[in-house]
C-alpha cells in the first residue's frame, strides 16, 4: 500500500489487509511516537491526524487510508523543525509526567485549535476528552492550550 | 592518570605539592600520600575528560550529569541531576542529562519505589557535585597560580575574583582530569541559603524529545531485524499449559515461530504460556484469536471477589484471628465512653494501569541477553534474568528505558524475564508487546481490604479508644500479600491511648503488588474517613479534633527522620485549611472535607471542595493540598506530582475496581476499568510548607490524603457517609 505521512509518500508490505495504521506507523515506518495504549479506540494514546481530523489510529486499517493526508507527531512541528506553539508551550508549562500520552494529548489539541483558534476551557475539554492521561497533567494540558489560544507561547 | 591501585603515575611533584598545600585551603582533597585513607581516586574518565564520580563528566563537549534512577513520571532524571548541577555550580542550561547504566558498584540502589530516590540520592549527589566543582577551582588555581580560596564559581566557570579572570569548566575539564579525588565524605557542601537552582521551576529534561515523538520508551525500541512477539497466559494465575496448537500457529501468516513456556515457579518471573513471535507486533497480536490452548487450572487460582466480601462481612462481626497491636485497655474505654461509633469500610481491588502496556526488547547474542526494559528495578531485573537463563549477572545488559507510567506495576520484571526467555529461543532480536487486556489481566494488583472500625469518645469530644478489625488476604497463609498489611503504628494509632487492631487474612492466590503508596492509599481512605465520622459525632471541627489529636509538635520517634512529626502534621494541616478557606459558607449543595496523612516521610493536608447533583453525582471543584517534603528540589516537577496524585487518587476512587471470578480479572480494558477524563479534573492548589528537614520523595505521599478529603466532603453536603470504594459500587458517578 501507498501511504502518505507526514508529506511523504511510504511504500508499504503489510501481511494482513486489517493492520490498524498504528502498527504500520510504529513497526514499519519507524515513527514511534505515535503510542499505544488499549487497542480500542480508549485511551486516546494512538491519536493521529487523518486529513486534518483526529483518528484513532489503532481502529483504522492502514489500507484504507491510502491518498489520505496523515500527520502523526513527528510531523507536528515544521518541516525545519521550528516547534509548533503547542509543542513549545508544553516544554514551558512543563506538561509531561511520564509523558506517554502526551503525543496523542498534542495531536488533539492541535486539531482543535486549527479548527477554533480560540477556544474556551469547556471546549479544550471536550476536544480533549477522548485522551487518557494515567498521571494527571490535565490541568497543565488545559493551561498549555489556552496559553496558545490566548496567544501567549511561554510562561 | 592513575593505575587500577590508585597511585597516581601522571601528576607531577609540583602540582602535586600544590595541590596538597591547597588541601588547607578552600580545595578539601582528603588525599594522604603512603596512607591507606583514602587512596586518591581517578578523574580521569576513558575517553580522557573530567571524570570525578560515577555522576559527573566534563570534557570539551560538555558538561554531562548522569541520572541514575528510572524515569517512570515521577521526574527524578530532572531533578537528581538538579542537585549535582547546584553543588556543582553548572548552568542549568549547559548540563546534558545522561541515563545511567545498571551498576551497583556505582550507584547502590537504582530503582524507582518507596519514594526514595531524592532522599536516597541527596547527599551523595550534592557530594559528587560538590567534589567536582572543588577539582575545578583546583585546577583553575593551578592554571592561574593563585590561592583557590579566591576564586568563585557561578554558571559553569570558575572566576578568580581580584583580578576578574575565568575560566570554564570546559577549558578546565582536561587539568582537573589531573587531580586526584578528594573523598566525597570531607567536601564542604553549600548552605541551603546559597542554592541558585533548587526549588526553581525546570521544566523536564526529556519534554522535548516527548513533544516531538522520539524514542523514548521501552516500547518504542528498534533494531535491525527486530522480531515481535506476544505472550499468552492462562487467565487465572498459576494455570499450566496442557495442550495448544501450535503447528497451526505458526503456519500463521507472518508468524515465525510458537512454543510454550513452562513457568519458573515464580509469578512475579515467569508464568507458563505461549509465546507468538511474528514480523510484526499486528502478526502477534493476530494469530492469538486462532490459537487454542487448554489450560490445566488444577493448581490455579479460583479466587472470588465476591465470595471474598462475604466472608469478610461475616467475620467483621468478631474480632480478628490475631492481635496486631494491643495498648491501653481498649473495653474500658469503651465501657466508658460518652458515645461510640462504628463503621465498615472497604475497598476492591484495583490495577496499576500504566499506560505503556508492559514490554520488552532482548537480543540473547554473543553469550551476552542485552535487554531494553521500562522497569522500575532494574537491578531486580537483571538478577531475575540472569538466575532463570543461568548465567552471570554481568552476562545480562540491561538499558534503562523511559517507563510510560509505574504506579508500582514495574517493580516487578515479569516482563522482562518472559522477553528473555523468548529471545532465548529467538535468532535476533525480539520485542515482546503484552495487550492492554494481558495488562490488566495479569497485574499484581492493589488488594482489596476491609476495616470494621469502632470509636470510643468521651464527654469532651476526645478520641479515646480505636478498635478496628482489618480484613485483608495472605497468598502463603502466613503474611499478608505485598502491600495488604498493616501496623498499630499508623495515623491514628499513636494518638489513641486505648487501641486495639487485630487482623484476618483471607486466603487469595492471584498475585497483589505494590500500588502508588502501598498500604497507605487505601489504609488512609478507612481511618481519615473514620475520623471524621468521630468528629462529626462529637460535633466538633474536624481541624480542630486532628489538631488536638496530634498534640504538641514532636517526633512520633526521636531521631528517626522517617517518622511523623506532630508540629510539621498540624502545620500541613494549618496551612490546607486555611488555603482552602475552612469554614467559610459556601452555597447549597456544596461543602469542604480535609484529610491528613502521613506516608514515604510526606507530611500531606488536603482539602476538597465538591458539589454533589441529582442522582449522586459528584463534581470535586477544587483540591487544596498542604505538603511537607522538606526543601523542594523542582518545583515545577514537584507540583506536578502532587496534581498527578490527587488527579489519580480520585481517579481511582470513582470508578476503578477489579472484580475476580474463578481466578480471572473481569475488567480488561479502559471501557471496563475508567481513568478520569480531563474535564473531570479538578483544579488543585498546591502549598509547599518548606522545612529545614532533609528533602523525602513525593511521588506518593500526596495520593492518600486525597479518598477521605473528598468522602468527608460529600458528608459534609449530603450527610452519606462513604465507607466503600470505588464509589460508583454504590452509586455515585
Amino acid at each position: 500500500m501507498r501511504l502518505n505521512v507526514n508529506g511523504r509518500v511510504h511504500e508499504v508490505e503489510v501481511v494482513h489487509e486489517d493492520t490498524p495504521l498504528l502498527w504500520v506507523l510504529r513497526d514499519h515506518l519507524g515513527l514511534v511516537g505515535t503510542k499505544f495504549g488499549c487497542g480500542i479506540a480508549q485511551c486516546g494514546a494512538c491519536t493521529v491526524h487523518v486529513d486534518g481530523v483526529p483518528a484513532f489510529s489503532c481502529a483504522v486499517p492502514a489500507a484504507a487510508l491510502e491518498g489520505a493526508q496523515i500527520t502523526t507527531i513527528e510531523g507536528l512541528a515544521a518541516a525545519d523543525g521550528t516547534l509548533h506553539p503547542l509543542q513549545q508551550a508544553w516544554i514551558d508549562h512543563d506538561v509531561p509526567q511520564c509523558g506517554y500520552c502526551q503525543s496523542g494529548q498534542l495531536m488533539r489539541a492541535a486539531a482543535l485549535l486549527a479548527e477554533n483558534p480560540r477556544p474556551s476551557a469547556t471546549e479544550v475539554d471536550e476536544a480533549l476528552d477522548p485522551s487518557l492521561c494515567r498521571c494527571g497533567t490535565y490541568n497543565r494540558i488545559r493551561g498549555a492550550v489556552m496559553a496558545v489560544a490566548g496567544g501567549e507561547h511561554a510562561e | 592518570m592513575q593505575s587500577d591501585n590508585g597511585d597516581i603515575v601522571k601528576l607531577d611533584r609540583r602540582a602535586f605539592l600544590k595541590l596538597t598545600g591547597l588541601a588547607g585551603g578552600g580545595l578539601i582533597l582528603g588525599v594522604t600520600v603512603g596512607c591507606s585513607r583514602p587512596q586518591p581516586v581517578a578523574a580521569t574518565g576513558e575517553d580522557g575528560s573530567f571524570q570525578p564520580n560515577a555522576y559527573v563528566r566534563i570534557s570539551e563537549e560538555g558538561i554531562f550529569i548522569y541520572a541514575p534512577n528510572p524515569e517512570i513520571g515521577q521526574g527524578v532524571k530532572t531533578a537528581l541531576p538538579m542537585i549535582v548541577a547546584e553543588e556543582l555550580d553548572a548552568a542549568w542550561d549547559d548540563v546534558t542529562v545522561v541515563q545511567s547504566e545498571i551498576d551497583a558498584a556505582r550507584y547502590e540502589r537504582q530503582a524507582a519505589g518507596g519514594s526514595r530516590s531524592i532522599p536516597d540520592k541527596w547527599t551523595p549527589m550534592r557530594r559528587a557535585g560538590a567534589a567536582a566543582r572543588h577539582m575545578l577551582v583546583a585546577a583553575a588555581a593551578l592554571r592561574w597560580e593563585v590561592d583557590p580560596e579566591e576564586c568563585e564559581t557561578r554558571d559553569s566557570m570558575v572566576i578568580h575574583t581580584p583580578s576578574g579572570r575565568r575560566l570554564s569548566y570546559l577549558e578546565l575539564a582536561s587539568t582537573a582530569a589531573e587531580l586526584p579525588v578528594p573523598d566525597p565524605d570531607d567536601v564542604t557542601l553549600k548552605d541551603p541559603s546559597e542554592f541558585r537552582l533548587l526549588g526553581k521551576r525546570i521544566s523536564g529534561v526529556d519534554n522535548r524529545p516527548l513533544v516531538t515523538g522520539a524514542a523514548l520508551f521501552g516500547i518504542d525500541k528498534q533494531l535491525p531485524g527486530l522480531r515481535y512477539a506476544s505472550y499468552v497466559q492462562c487467565p487465572a494465575e498459576g494455570g499450566r499449559v496442557k495442550r495448544a496448537n501450535l503447528e497451526a500457529v505458526k503456519r500463521l501468516p507472518g508468524v515465525i515461530d510458537a512454543f510454550v513456556l513452562e513457568s519458573n515457579g515464580e509469578p512475579t518471573e515467569l508464568s507458563a504460556g505461549v509465546a507468538i513471535v511474528a514480523v510484526d507486533t499486528w502478526s502477534a497480536f493476530k494469530a492469538r484469536r486462532s490459537l487454542e490452548v487448554e489450560w490445566d487450572e488444577s493448581d490455579a487460582a479460583k479466587d472470588s471477589w465476591s465470595r471474598a466480601q462475604e466472608e469478610a462481612r461475616r467475620l467483621a462481626e468478631g474480632e480478628g484471628r490475631e492481635t496486631v497491636a494491643d495498648r491501653g485497655d481498649v473495653n474500658r474505654a469503651f465501657g466508658e465512653a460518652a458515645r461510640t461509633v462504628s463503621g465498615f469500610y472497604q475497598y476492591a481491588f484495583v490495577s496499576h494501569a500504566q499506560l505503556e502496556p508492559q514490554n520488552t526488547t532482548a537480543w540473547w547474542h554473543d553469550g551476552i541477553m542485552e535487554l531494553w526494559a521500562p522497569t522500575q528495578s532494574p537491578q531486580g531485573a537483571k538478577q531475575s534474568v540472569a538466575k532463570l537463563i543461568r548465567v552471570a549477572e554481568d552476562r545480562v545488559v540491561l538499558h534503562q528505558m523511559r517507563a510510560g507510567g509505574g504506579f508500582g506495576r514495574r517493580l516487578m520484571n515479569d516482563a522482562v524475564v518472559e522477553a528473555a526467555a523468548i529471545a532465548r529461543r529467538v535468532d535476533g532480536p525480539v520485542k515482546l508487546t503484552w495487550t492492554r487486556e494481558d495488562d490488566m489481566a495479569h497485574d499484581f494488583y492493589r488488594a482489596g481490604g476491609f476495616h470494621a472500625l469502632q470509636g470510643a469518645l468521651d464527654g469532651n469530644g476526645r478520641l479515646t479508644g480505636w478498635r478496628n478489625h482489618f480484613i485483608s488476604f495472605t497468598e502463603d497463609g502466613d503474611e499478608p500479600v505485598r502491600g495488604g498489611g498493616i501496623s498499630g503504628d499508623v495515623d491514628p494509632g499513636p494518638f489513641v491511648p486505648h487501641y486495639r487492631l487485630t487482623q484476618t487474612l483471607l486466603p487469595w492466590r492471584t498475585p497483589c503488588g505494590y500500588w502508588r503508596a502501598p498500604g497507605s492509599n487505601v489504609i488512609a481512605f478507612a481511618h481519615q474517613s473514620f475520623l471524621h465520622e468521630l468528629s462529626s459525632a462529637a460535633g466538633r471541627d474536624h481541624v480542630e479534633f486532628l489538631l488536638e489529636l496530634m498534640g504538641e509538635p514532636r517526633w512520633l520517634e526521636e531521631g528517626n527522620l522517617w517518622a511523623l512529626h506532630t508540629g510539621r502534621a498540624a502545620g500541613v494541616i494549618r496551612r490546607a485549611a486555611e488555603a482552602a478557606g475552612w469554614g467559610r459558607t459556601l452555597p447549597e449543595g456544596r461543602g469542604l472535607g480535609l484529610a491528613f496523612y502521613f506516608s514515604h516521610a510526606g507530611h500531606v493536608a488536603e482539602v476538597a471542595e465538591v458539589s454533589v447533583g441529582s442522582d449522586k453525582r459528584l463534581n470535586v471543584h477544587k483540591v487544596t493540598v498542604a505538603a511537607d517534603v522538606g526543601p523542594i528540589v523542582n518545583l515545577s516537577g514537584a507540583e506536578n506530582q502532587v496534581q498527578g496524585s490527587v488527579i489519580d487518587g480520585l481517579s481511582a476512587m470513582l470508578g476503578q475496581r477489579i472484580t475476580f471470578e474463578n481466578g480471572r480479572a473481569r475488567e480488561l480494558n479502559f471501557h471496563q476499568y475508567p481513568l478520569l477524563r480531563i474535564g473531570r479534573a479538578p483544579e488543585v492548589d498546591v502549598h509547599f510548607v518548606q522545612s529545614d528537614f532533609p528533602p523525602t520523595g513525593l511521588g506518593e505521599p500526596a495520593l492518600p490524603p486525597l479518598a477521605p478529603a473528598v468522602g468527608n466532603a460529600i458528608f459534609a453536603v449530603t450527610g452519606e457517609r462513604v465507607r466503600r470504594l470505588p464509589l460508583s459500587a454504590e452509586g455515585w458517578s
